[in-house]
């Protein structure tokens, strides 16, 4: 597992401040992030892979300050977006898995092999030669899966995976993320999916009003939206 | 190529892409050079000989030949009536051929093997050109034509939908808007790919 620290996070976009004072330390299996939308949490997670830098204070991810050191931690943290369709470059389905694996000195046949695996463990082998914009909206997001898993990350940072997707799909995407060994941190709406993580976190107006247990977590979120 | 690639095994998805691109140039400039028809009548039953033997489904290839066809209803006659029906024959036969022949490349070779000719093609220019990143231009290039085809078709239902009409601009104004932010996003995936240097 990764260690994670937000240590005096703030980020501001000119005048709005987005998140304030966060101080976390994120070492747990699987961890979910609620919050209602503009509350920050999708900023939050965007930190972890440099996709947004602090205003203020760090962000390390196994000592490593992501700032100074993106390329790398990236390496370490793959990101799911929301949208599968933003995240798909090549235009087959295997071509878009193998694409992960460029300039990472791997042989032709070694990254044929990964590949194959990847798209096997997906379900997705025997849509290899197909069309990947083409898939279905369950299927490109497990294609976005299999194309971050395929680079063999210690963390897995998923944006909303679910949102746009039907609620079978959506189940199946989740079963997934609780299957996957590496550290795995969701931000999400659909709580069911978190409901037996190790740890869920809600923000609110850019702070962390809860912190722990899904359940107690979960019931101040709640509380909150209504 | 925007994921027309025909999986298949014969000699010709097999064949390097550099050897396939070279011929497909040199045949199309001597097809476009022939004066004569019945040269240019042999190369496109070569070329029905290389469909039948890289086992294109015919779908495939007339999905890929038949948008030509279009163009030459209109062309034909206009060209037949100005310049005599020999030239307008031997113009449609060159295209088609053409056509066909690029086709034929699309349908058997990946977006991954072209980028790697690109990349080898490029290589003794590595010190003015970064290949790789030309590859990748290309293959972002080819992504964007469904990306973009998607952002119209739905900004024109959701202009049915309201039940106006309006002008040009107001279809232009948000494709041009939401290709941005689809740019810009897909921006982000490269970056959090590690495609970011």
């Amino acid at each position: 597992m990764s260690s994670i620290r937000f240590e005096q996070v703030g980020h501001s976009f000119g005048d709005r401040t987005v998140l304030r004072n966060i101080n976390l330390s994120l070492t747990e299996h699987r961890i979910g992030i609620v919050g209602a939308n503009g509350s920050g949490k999708s900023t939050l997670v965007r930190m972890i892979n440099g996709l947004v830098a602090p205003t203020t204070g760090t962000v390390t991810v196994d000592d490593q300050n992501v700032a100074r050191h993106a390329r790398e931690v990236r390496r370490r943290v793959g990101f799911i977006f929301t949208n599968p369709d933003n995240q798909i470059v090549m235009p087959t389905v295997q071509e878009d898995v193998a694409f992960t694996l460029r300039r990472r000195g791997l042989t032709a046949a070694q990254i044929a092999e990964r590949t194959v695996a990847a798209l096997e463990q997906f379900g997705l082998r025997e849509h290899a030669d197909h069309p990947a914009h083409r898939l279905s909206g369950g299927q490109k997001q497990l294609l976005a899966l299999a194309a971050v898993l395929v680079a063999e990350p210690a963390t897995i940072v998923a944006d909303e995976p679910t949102t746009l997707l039907d609620a079978r799909n959506a189940r199946r995407i989740g079963e997934l993320l609780q299957t996957l060994s590496q550290q795995v941190i969701v931000v999400t709406h659909h709580l069911q999916l978190i409901e037996d993580f190790d740890r869920v976190i809600v923000i609110e107006a850019g702070e962390v009003v809860a912190d722990g247990a899904p359940t107690p977590s979960l019931a101040t979120y709640r509380a909150l939206v209504q | 190529m925007i994921g027309l690639y025909s999986p298949g095994t014969s000699w010709i998805h097999r064949a390097p892409t550099l050897l396939k691109l070279s011929l497909l140039s040199l045949c199309v400039v001597t097809i476009g050079l022939s004066p004569n028809l019945v040269i240019v009548g042999a190369a496109a039953v070569l070329v029905v000989v290389l469909f039948v033997v890289a086992r294109v489904p015919v779908r495939s290839a007339v999905a890929q030949i038949a948008p030509i066809l279009l163009i030459l209803l209109i062309a034909v006659p206009i060209q037949g009536l100005l310049s005599g029906w020999l030239i307008a024959a031997l113009m449609a036969s060159r295209l088609l051929v053409a056509v066909a022949l690029a086709a034929l490349f699309t349908l058997t070779t990946t977006v991954t093997a072209v980028l790697e000719a690109f990349e080898k093609l490029l290589h003794p220019f590595r010190r003015f050109i970064d290949a790789d990143r030309v590859g990748l231009l290309v293959a972002l290039t080819i992504r964007c034509i469904p990306l973009v085809a998607d952002i119209v078709r739905e900004v024109l239902e959701a202009r049915t939908a309201r039940g106006t009409q309006g002008s040009l601009l107001s279809v232009a104004v948000p494709v041009v808007v939401r290709s941005l932010y689809a740019a810009d996003a897909l921006g982000e995936a490269l970056i959090a790919r590690g495609l970011d240097d």
